[in-house]
């Protein structure tokens, strides 16, 4: 049978998130109890979280963690690893026993940075990164690297997600984000890195839908450099926004009404001004107009947004609780955990919620001292 | 004189029983098929002029008359085909070159029927259009990479669009090759649907300048009625390289047809032949057309984009790709199946390739090359129905120009006779007494129909698939799926076969 | 009142107006097998296309409002109906003096002499009282049927 990544596999999910705007960390214990409740969304075939805030006493370093189907292929990342970066430890991701757990590949992290001589002169750092797993991806046959950001990172695997949650220890972690995914996949591909959350550097994406605009997104995302090598619309919508937040320097609410336009019946009642940014940008990148069923959350190291499809085809519901923040497909994965939210709503479709840590004006939060001169993708005529 | 090989093509059979001989079938054939004995008062037929364009057949009020293929066979011969003998007695007796109308017609596969579309089940929803808003909006024209935005303002605009309500165009026919009446019919159509027609290469008459805004104007070898007032009274400009009815080859307007209207349009001579020439005698490589197409964007001051025509021929994606590096803000592509007013028979019957494949061809390599977004792809060359739209989006076009589709909904009968300046529907003809029988009142409500009723068909369709906005579909070759087709053509159409 | 008009650009000069006006006023109404196979003796056409190629239009009674016909008919057959301003021939009455055919500013007036000589007219197909034969089987909508010329109508 083919994996993720040979052929394209639709799933249902469940989806849920925290955020504490402060910025203080709490452990996964609370992440893994109410993405459980939504056990009967998902089927015991990928389940995931993503944590930001977890690795303080690195959190000057790229944490790359990689799946290995061998110790061959391990050795030879490893040799671009080091060739490529300064690593600064190396150590398998300390897992416990879990018996719903099956077979589990070799799951690695590494605390490293980029070699500066390495470094092209017409590439920003987060480029290089990109490069770097972009190439790992595609070309190393059984390595896949599943999350390369920093002082954050992905934990993810095929079972079910409170299961996962138990065989990384994450009640061990503390962090200031925490979103979780459980997935039912239609087709069984067993593959580890076909589990979510999504990621690529400090973006993670847990996505709920089957888009039908995946294929024009991917021919349009492969034109600058993404590989969409899991097929995945997961792994489409991260491109997406790290093409339009990170590479071409996009404010969130345009990113946004990029993904899940208005509708030219909207648009026709704005004013003149809003109009034609509007109209610039639906002309413009009509190609990442996300269509089809979908909630997602994207992560970054500076606060989430969760966003559904502009017709609300995927339930998802938001409530906030003192400085608190919570996502989820279900309002029971909310008050599992949060039993008298301040606040409950449903957001409208194409109306992202957005929380941010306090003090920080966008999610996009790399290179911030090149904020005028990003680097960006240009093709020469 | 000598005895004439050729034998009748079609037989006109008319019932004696329905017939009331009033003579409205003589009036109306313009080949003179039709005619009355006025010794016998009766009306009778010579079948050998008939060419089969249904006029008479419509107009017959008691449904009288019937037009059938003349039964005379030639001993059956695989190779020697009837056709190809008839057109070795006319040539014998001609000395001139085999010239035809309209399109390649020809049984070479339409692969267009060899692609199947995906609809959702259970895993996302299908949409209704009834109840959803469906959007088939679409903008042609040079896409910048990136947006400046600076506190919710746009910091710079971006180039000249086109904006289509429906993604459907009228492709390039001349007035000369076809009536003024024809142009008026697919202006105001354009119009009223929100799109565009395209004047070709004789000019655009003054009464249409009033239609500017849904017009793209074009300029092609011959340079036929072309000034400044000219390029700017369009909303884009049109630079004709080649057609894909006959790719490599000019035009021929013959002097009858170049009547005080289409000269004072094209700016020639009364009844002169118009001719234009193979090659743009300024256009002898690539930088060349770069050269012309900046000309016409400095004469328009940036304000128009500027589209290329290409016939689809073996190398198209290569060429395709050095036009939209050249400038060009839009390329159109006319595929081997695209019609004409005239063309010489072998040329359109063997020349070109099929849109299909040079429509996957050149998005699959533009995007290879990084620069799709730079230009717009529209296409033509035989779109039939709602459903070839649909496939050629998602194939990766932006839109579609449709010719000999928009001549069948004013009344063409595909008789392939245009060269003959007969049109008895009154569309090929510079004839007053043919011509007026196309009213464009009625010619406009029927293309605009076609193109109403088109996009409903398209709105469904897409519903079906999931998706609300057409730009979601295009490029999206997952929906998808080839029927009857080889690994190698699967291949260059970029799409997987059916139950894959 | 609504009156038919002529717009000689989109006229063919197909007389297919011509063949369903016979029919429309023949036995057979608007039966046109019928009325050319089995009428022996079938009505003349009350529209004439007037042609001199490449112009062609359709003639008909113009319903004046101050109709010459009615008042120089001398046996008061020829009449303008007040309530709907159709002029219409009362046949029976019609003596066939042709005095109406030499005062019509038209000539939109036909001598019918098939049997008792009479005059024979456009009538709107009054007895149909829909849309006139001519105009509903025009082709080319070169014939329309309203209060006033198109050419006026569409510059409202
Ligand atoms: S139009 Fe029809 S009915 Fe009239 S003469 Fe011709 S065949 Fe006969
Ligand atoms: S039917 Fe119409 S087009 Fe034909 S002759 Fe009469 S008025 Fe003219």
């Amino acid at each position: 049978m083919l994996k993720e990544g040979q052929v394209r596999i639709p799933a249902g999910c469940a989806i849920s998130g925290i955020m504490n705007k402060k910025g203080e960390v709490f452990s996964g214990r609370d992440i893994i109890k109410s993405i459980a409740v939504m056990h009967d969304r998902s089927n015991g075939l990928g389940g995931g979280f993503a944590a930001y805030g977890i690795y303080p006493e690195f959190k000057n370093h790229y944490a790359f963690h990689l799946f290995y189907e061998n110790k061959k292929v391990k050795q030879e990342t490893e040799f671009v690893l080091n060739k490529l970066f300064n690593i600064e430890l190396a150590e398998p991701i300390p897992t416990r026993d879990v018996s719903s757990i099956g077979k589990a590949p070799l799951i690695w992290r590494y605390f490293a940075k980029p070699k500066a001589n390495q470094i092209q002169a017409n590439e920003t750092e987060a480029e290089y990164v990109v490069n770097f797993v972009m190439k790992i991806n595609s070309e190393l046959e059984g390595a896949y690297v599943f999350s390369s950001g920093k002082n954050m990172g992905t934990f993810k695997g095929v079972g079910y997600p409170e299961d996962i949650g138990d065989f990384y220890r994450l009640d061990e972690y503390k962090g200031y984000i925490w979103t979780a995914h459980g997935r039912f996949p239609t087709n069984t591909p067993g593959w580890w890195g076909g589990a979510h959350p999504f990621s690529l550097l400090d973006w993670t994406i847990v996505h709920n839908g089957e888009i039908s605009s995946y294929d024009a997104n991917r021919r349009y995302l492969e034109m600058y450099g993404y590989k969409c090598t899991l097929q995945t619309d997961t792994e489409a919508i991260t491109y997406i926004f790290d093409l339009l937040l990170r590479k071409f320097g996009l404010p969130l609410d345009s990113a946004i009404n990029i993904v899940a336009a208005p509708f030219w019946s909207k648009i026709s009642r704005m004013n003149p001004e809003q109009q034609k940014l509007m109209k610039s940008l639906r002309a413009v990148f009509s190609s990442l107009l996300i269509n089809g069923p979908f909630s997602i959350i994207l992560g970054s190291t500076n606060g989430f947004m969760a966003l559904n499809d502009r017709l609300k085809l995927r339930s998802l519901v938001a409530a906030e609780k003192g400085d608190n923040l919570y996502i989820a497909s279900e309002e029971s994965a909310i008050l599992e955990i949060c039993k008298n939210p301040d606040k409950t709503w449903a957001p409208r479709g194409g109306e992202p919620v957005i929380g941010l840590l306090d003090g920080k004006e966008s999610l996009y939060c790399f290179d911030e001292t090149q904020e005028e001169e990003v680097v960006r993708h240009s093709v020469a005529l | 004189m000598s005895l004439n090989y050729m034998t009748p093509a079609f037989i006109i059979e008319r019932d004696k029983d329905r017939c009331i001989d009033c003579q409205v079938c003589v009036r109306q054939c313009a080949n003179e098929a039709h005619k009355w004995d006025e010794e016998e008062q009766k009306v009778y037929s010579e079948d050998a002029n008939c060419v089969n364009c249904h006029r008479c057949v419509v107009m017959c009020p008691t449904r009288a008359l019937s037009v059938r293929r003349f039964p005379l066979e030639f001993r059956y011969n695989a190779n020697w085909t009837p056709e190809t003998i008839r057109a070795i007695y006319l040539q014998a007796e001609t000395g001139g070159v085999l010239l035809t109308g309209m399109g390649n017609d020809r049984p070479y596969p339409i692969y267009w029927d060899h692609m199947l579309l995906n609809a959702s089940q259970v895993t996302n929803p299908s949409i209704d259009p009834l109840r959803e808003p469906m959007e088939l909006k679409t903008y042609l024209g040079r896409k910048p990479d990136f947006l400046k935005i600076k506190n919710g303002k746009l910091l710079e605009d971006i180039p000249p669009q086109l904006e289509l309500d429906v993604p459907i165009m009228f492709s390039a026919m001349s007035f000369g090759s076809i009536s003024l009446n024809a142009h008026k019919s697919l202006a105001a159509a354009a119009q009223q649907v929100g799109t565009y027609w395209n004047t070709g290469e004789g000019g655009l008459h003054r009464d249409l300048v009033q239609y500017g805004d849904h017009t793209i104007v074009q300029v092609a070898s011959g340079r036929f009625g072309i000034n400044p007032d000219y390029l700017k009274a369009g909303a884009a400009i049109e630079i004709k390289i080649g057609q894909g009815a006959k790719p490599g080859i000019g035009g021929h307007l013959p002097g009858e047809k170049v009547g005080e209207e289409v000269s004072k349009t094209r700016m020639i001579p009364l009844g002169t032949d118009a001719l234009s020439p193979a090659p743009h005698h300024d256009i002898y490589s690539i930088e060349d057309l770069r050269q012309l197409i900046y000309s016409l964007k400095e004469a328009t001051e940036y304000q128009k984009p500027v589209f290329v025509k290409i016939a689809a021929v073996h190398n198209v994606a290569a060429i395709a790709s050095g036009i939209v590096r050249a400038g060009a803000d839009v390329v159109v592509i006319d595929g081997y199946r695209g019609g004409t007013g005239a063309a010489p028979l072998r040329t359109r019957d063997s020349v070109g390739i099929p849109i299909e494949f040079a429509l996957a061809a050149v998005d699959t390599r533009l995007r290879e090359e990084g620069i799709r977004n730079k230009a717009s792809l529209v296409i033509g060359g035989s779109i039939r129905n709602s459903t070839d739209i649909v496939k050629a989006i998602a194939l990766g076009a932006d839109a579609v120009y449709i010719g000999t589709g928009a001549l069948i909904a004013l009344g063409c009968h595909l008789c392939q006779k245009c060269y003959t300046g007969k049109c008895n529907w009154g569309i090929a003809t510079q004839d007053p007494q043919l011509y007026k029988r196309l009213n464009p009142e009625i010619g406009a409500e029927r293309a605009a129909n076609l193109l109403k009723a088109w996009a409903h068909e398209i709105e469904e369709l897409l519903g079906g698939m999931g998706i609300n906005a057409l730009e979601s579909l295009r490029g999206n070759r997952l929906m998808l799926r080839g029927i009857g087709l080889t690994d190698r053509e699967l291949n260059i159409l970029g799409i997987k076969a059916a139950g894959e | 009142m609504k009156r038919v008009y002529a717009r000689e650009e989109y006229c063919v000069g197909c007389k297919l107006c011509e063949i369903h006006c016979i029919a429309a006023h023949s036995k057979y109404k608007n039966d046109l097998i019928k009325t050319f196979k089995k009428d022996t003796n079938p009505p003349v056409s009350r529209i004439l296309v007037e042609e001199n190629k490449p112009v062609s239009f359709a003639l008909q009674c113009r319903h004046c409002d101050d109709a010459p016909c009615t008042k120089a008919c001398i046996v008061g057959a020829m009449q303008k109906d007040p309530e709907t301003g159709i002029v219409t021939n009362e046949e029976d009455r019609c003596v066939g003096c042709w005095t109406c055919i030499l005062v019509c500013p038209y000539g939109a007036i036909q001598r019918d002499e098939r049997g008792h000589k009479v005059a024979s007219k456009c009538d709107l197909c009054s007895e149909n009282g829909k849309v006139p034969a001519c105009v509903e089987h025009c082709p080319n909508r070169a014939l329309e049927y309203g209060e006033e010329p198109f050419y006026l109508a569409k510059g409202k």
